[in-house]
């Protein structure tokens, strides 16, 4: 250690090239892996207070304007929704699957969890997809072809204005699509860590990757379980 | 200067590697700290840029310098560089970054890849902004209010929102390093109370940036989406509510005065007990006012709406929520006075850019208290006295700490000596240049100027004119450290480990420190600023 | 230049004497604690300056002093906020039966309305002594009126009314500013508020009266836009009927129970399905886009005048929707 005093080197420079995995600044694997867990789950903190700014908007302008919200939540296509949140449930699943995998060693379990679950993720996108085209189609969709006027006269009782329904569709797009953005992030580090898992850089010693990635899938997917009730259930009563 | 050869000889992270690669691609949080120096120096020097035409455009009442829009551009572009590219970003990106790991006895943050990305993505935003400026500009004010900025301006909202909705994310990273790095990191024996204040404020401020600034990416987000797509989310003729952005602008806007002060709080915390030759008086309580600004200071946004139209009660809770914050501050002040009791003062260029701190930054939270106040906030809201309060606490307060912090540790990360009797000289000019220019703003605003007036009414010219030369002087305090700091690189002495003889683990590595900072890692065995272990500074460093 | 080097604005309000006391209060206060610690530390600095062989004490702390000094500026604080708030809360409550002027900013003028019937422009003609209220909306962006020599200030919104009032106590001409950023002319959104012994202002109130009164130039809208068909005031038409409806409660078709102040009747012309008055269908149109404000003005003056007197307070500055009202009309 003395004649390498001076040169700038750290002397832990040695340990570290028996765990090329540990990063030379950490004293010893499980230093790393609880600061990069608990690095996640102060990041999940920032995404709850991001998703936060348009839940507070959404939730003061629901309460304003209940009939619009309401006429808007039930436009849109419950069974396309619903089997969304299954689909996210079960990727979820898939994913926390993995990560066991990983912990047992199991490299050919890990590597079909993780692209089930990005199978998952991109089913849910095409759904998703699939119902902005529809609302879209119908000129729900916030642009300037924005017009509301088919829920203005389905909903003869209501006598809606449609300025307000505008508001109601600003914000669904606004969340959905940030969830998606999400979404397709999330699905972009996965395949990333599943070519790493396909190529056995993890072991039952070190797979954090795999749940700091997992606690990210799981808290979009949480995201996702607030919003399906918020926007697809407002009011859905049998005759409403 | 005999050890002259033996020092330049030893690996120090300046001399590690050579070569701009070694620069742009590095992990070491030194390096990093340096690169940010370099760029927010370069935004602070915009800002200024812009304060410069502001005060050029005020000296005549009539608007006879530039256009009104113009001058619209240039008191917006002011604030947004000046707050988002300059003042938020400095002391943590610089001092933070260098300082933190090595204050904790480690070798890096948690994270030093994030580290060297969250620079990348302030360089990005930042090049963003200046191509919003150099196209156009933008003239919405910096709190971009709705409907004007949503709707009705004509210059590039987009581009400004975009480029600041990004360099929120820098702010974000830097703050999550910080917060995994105090709580994973730290050396053997160095617990929680032993941490130097310094990191404490860190602490605090990293919560606010990650809790807080989402919000600002948020509502800027809807902002330029509402101009891209004519959503309508904040058009009352489309139902929508103006005084709702108000809500979620300020909701991370005013917790963001605290991300710019308390950093420089932690400066004066570390400079005032060096330069007492005691320890910090009130270790715990300055300690949890840190904490206690950062939580309370979510709890009082809607007090810059006083006026805005909110309801009567909710007005009364802010304001009682306002004086409360105050608190903590006052805390601070009080101990760090108590500090020098019976302490061995010395009158060091950082001590003085601490005795400015400690006055100017008492001035600005006191005429806080003004504002807080209802039936005289409904005056003074929107005029001068708002401008003067809040440079009071930002620069006489946050850019001073700033200052006085670049001089204290600038041997640890130059290692060399600046000229002394040209520091205190800058540190006397930035005082007495800074007073001139906002303290007759207190005044005018009081006797009614509104903010943001290209043009005024004849009667408040004086004070206008007094404000201008005092900024002409701030400018020259500001420009000598730019020079002597440059040429110290060069010809300053060489500094030895511990100049001041201060406590704390970055001054028992060589100054400048090597790549890993500590040889072997530390093991911590005793409190915070004990002082009364440690010799005085050598006379001669405090001399030129 | 120094001609004319204010150093403490005009006061012509009543408003302005206690809150000028009220900040000489603070002053004090501030000045005291800015002297307390510049003195301390010059005083620490010098007494205890850098001096050989001498050493510095070792002190940790004094649990008492922190306590002292977290209590004192507490109790002190808490002088403040209180008469902050009472001066603030008097403020924001107008007096029931003020003078009322309608005002309509827009980038970058001021437009005012007398009930009376005259009209101005970046001028406000008031008398002395007499409490005056001030309803107001935007065309378009934030502004806010602001006239220093009164201590008076309230932004004005787009989409809604907010308020505010005083009672000029010394004939004169006062400032008047724009102080929420607008535009390009925010800075020359200026104006004066002129304030008139009443004899004169009587005379200047005649001479702009020819073309009536706000409330007479509504009616004519209010015919000219076929309001009187449904509402009738002989017989119960489609729509309810109006005499005595301004400033008292009303039963909505949903159950709730709102005021009806202007920022109701404002509401009711522009989304009439939001508030549906009980035992009446949906059926009004909405006039969002076919009247402007002033003439919005004209038809809430009109049907204020089918009222007696309002029995409750008016409404409180800023507060949307009715002050009695159990559930916020707009988004605040």
């Amino acid at each position: 250690m003395s004649d390498r005093a001076g040169t700038g080197e750290s002397p832990l420079v040695l340990e570290h090239e028996d765990r090329p995995e540990l990063r030379h600044h950490f004293a010893d694997v499980v230093q790393q892996r609880n600061a990069a867990s608990l690095g996640m789950w102060w990041f999940l903190g920032t995404e709850i207070m991001f998703f936060g700014g348009m839940f507070c908007g959404y939730l003061v302008y629901r309460r304003a304007y209940f009939p619009e919200f309401a006429a808007g939540s039930r436009s849109l296509s419950l069974v396309a929704g619903t089997v969304n949140t299954a689909v996210l449930i079960c990727s979820s699943l898939t994913v926390a699957l993995a990560v066991r995998a990983s912990q047992l060693g199991k490299r050919k379990l890990l590597v079909s969890l993780l692209l089930a679950t990005m199978f998952f993720g991109v089913c849910f996108l095409g759904i998703k997809g699939y119902e902005w085209h529809d609302e879209y189609e119908h000129h729900h969709a916030p642009t300037f072809y924005f017009n509301a006027q088919d829920l203005v006269h389905n909903n003869p009782n209501l006598h809606l204005d449609p300025q307000r329904t505008k508001i109601f569709f600003s914000l669904y797009f606004a969340l959905t699509g940030v969830h998606a953005l999400h979404m397709i992030v999330g699905i972009g580090i996965f395949s990333v860590i599943t070519f790493m898992a396909w190529r056995g850089k993890f072991t039952p010693e070190y797979h954090t990757p795999i749940e700091i990635a997992g606690l990210y899938w799981h808290f979009v997917d949480i995201v996702w379980i607030y919003l399906f009730p918020l926007l697809y259930l407002i009011d859905r009563r049998p005759g409403a | 200067m005999a050890t002259a050869a033996v020092t330049t000889e030893r690996k120090n992270y300046l001399n590690a590697e050579y070569g701009i690669r070694s620069w742009l691609l590095t992990t070491d949080h030194k390096r990093i700290a340096l690169l940010y120096l370099l760029s927010i120096t370069f935004f602070f020097f915009v800002g200024g840029f812009f304060a410069l035409l502001i005060r050029l455009e005020l000296l005549t009442p009539a608007g006879d310098l530039m256009t009104a829009d113009m001058y619209n551009k240039a008191f917006t572009m002011h604030g947004q560089i000046m707050v988002f590219f300059f003042l938020i970003p400095s002391i943590p990106a610089v001092l933070g970054n260098f300082l933190i790991p090595m204050m904790i006895g480690a070798k890096d943050l948690a994270f030093p890849r994030i580290n060297l990305l969250s620079w990348y993505i302030y360089v990005a935003a930042g090049l963003l902004y200046l191509y919003c400026l150099a196209t156009g500009g933008v003239d919405t004010g910096w709190t971009f209010y709705t409907p004007y900025s949503s709707l009705f301006s004509n210059t590039h909202v987009v581009e400004a929102g975009l480029a600041i909705f990004i360099v929120g994310f820098s702010s974000i990273l830097t703050g999550l390093n910080f917060v995994v790095t105090v709580h994973r990191m730290r050396a053997p024996g160095m617990t929680w109370s032993r941490l130097p204040l310094f990191v404490w404020s860190h602490y605090a401020t990293s919560i606010i940036m990650l809790l807080g600034t989402p919000i600002i990416a948020i509502t800027l987000l809807l902002v330029v989406l509402e101009r891209a797509l004519n959503l309508g989310i904040f058009d009352p003729s489309r139902g929508g509510d103006p005084v709702l952005f108000q809500h979620l602008f300020w909701f991370y806007s005013h917790p963001a005065v605290y991300i710019m002060i308390l950093p420089s709080m932690a400066v004066i915390s570390e400079i005032v007990p060096c330069f007492s030759r005691k320890r910090v008086f009130g270790y715990t309580f300055v300690a949890a006012s840190s904490i206690a600004i950062a939580a309370i200071g979510f709890l009082v946004w809607a007090h810059h709406m006083f006026v805005a139209g909110i309801s009567l009660y909710s007005a009364l809770v802010f304001s009682f929520l306002s004086f409360m914050v105050a608190i903590p501050s006052a805390v601070k002040v009080f101990n760090w006075t108590a500090t020098m009791y019976k302490g061995s003062i010395s009158f060091s260029t950082p001590m003085l850019y601490a005795f400015g701190f400690i006055g100017l930054f008492t001035i600005g939270g006191l005429t806080g208290l003004f504002l807080a106040t209802l039936g005289v906030d409904v005056h003074v809201h929107d005029t001068y006295f708002v401008i003067a309060h809040f440079h009071y606490v930002m620069v006489g307060g946050a850019v001073m700490g700033y200052l006085g912090g670049i001089h204290f540790w600038w041997p640890k990360i130059s290692g060399r000596m600046y000229p002394e009797a040209w520091g205190r000289l800058a540190a006397v000019i930035v005082f007495l240049g800074f007073n001139l220019t906002f303290f007759p703003q207190f005044i005018v605003g009081y006797l009614g100027m509104p903010r943001r007036y290209w043009q005024y009414p004849p009667e408040f010219q004086v004070y206008n004119v007094l404000s201008t030369a005092g900024a002409s002087i701030l400018a020259v305090g500001y420009l000598l450290p730019m020079v002597y700091l440059l040429w110290s690189l060069r010809y300053g002495k060489l500094a030895p480990d511990n100049p001041w003889q201060a406590t704390g683990l970055e001054w028992k590595t060589t100054s400048p420190p090597p790549t890993f900072n500590f040889e072997e890692t530390p093991v911590v065995t005793w409190e915070a600023y004990e002082y009364e272990t440690m010799p005085m500074p050598d006379e001669v460093t405090l001399e030129r | 230049m120094f001609d004319n080097l204010p150093l403490w604005p005009t006061g012509a309000s009543v408003h302005a004497r206690y809150e000028d006391w009220l900040f000489i209060f603070l002053t004090v206060i501030s000045v005291a604690m800015t002297v307390l610690i510049f003195g301390a530390v010059a005083i620490f600095s010098m007494k205890y300056r850098r001096r050989h062989g001498r050493e510095a004490a070792h002190i940790e702390g004094s649990l008492l002093l922190e306590i002292a000094w977290s209590v004192a500026p507490l109790g002190i604080m808490m002088i403040m906020f209180a008469a902050g708030a009472l001066l603030y809360f008097r403020m924001r409550t107008p007096p029931t039966d003020s003078d009322q002027v309608y005002v309509v900013a827009k980038q970058w003028m001021w437009k005012l309305q007398h009930m009376e019937g005259p009209r101005e422009i970046n001028q406000l003609h008031v008398p002395v002594g007499r409490d005056i209220e001030l309803i107001m909306t935007s065309q378009d962006v934030i502004h806010s009126f602001f006239v220093p020599a009164f201590r008076v200030k309230q932004d004005v919104i787009p989409g809604r009314y907010t308020t505010l009032w005083f009672r000029a106590t010394r004939p004169g001409t006062y400032h008047l500013f724009c102080a929420q950023y607008c535009g390009t002319m925010h800075s020359g959104m200026i104006g004066e508020v002129v304030v008139m012994d009443p004899q004169d202002y009587h005379a200047w109130m005649v001479n702009g009266a020819a073309n009536g009164t706000l409330a007479q130039t509504g009616m004519t809208l209010f015919q000219q836009l076929g309001c009187n068909t449904c509402h009738r005031t002989d017989v119960q038409g489609r729509g309810p009927m109006l005499n005595g409806v301004f400033g008292h409660p009303v039963q909505l078709e949903d159950g709730r129970v709102v005021n009806a102040d202007e920022n109701y009747v404002r509401e009711s012309i522009m989304s009439p399905a939001a508030k549906v008055v009980s035992g009446f269908k949906p059926i009004m149109p909405s006039w969002q886009g076919q009247v402007n404000e002033e003439q919005l003005n004209q038809l809430v003056a009109y049907i204020k005048s089918l009222s007696p007197a309002p029995e409750g307070p008016a409404m409180t500055s800023g507060a949307p929707g009715g002050t009695q009202s159990q559930e916020a009309q707009q988004p605040k």
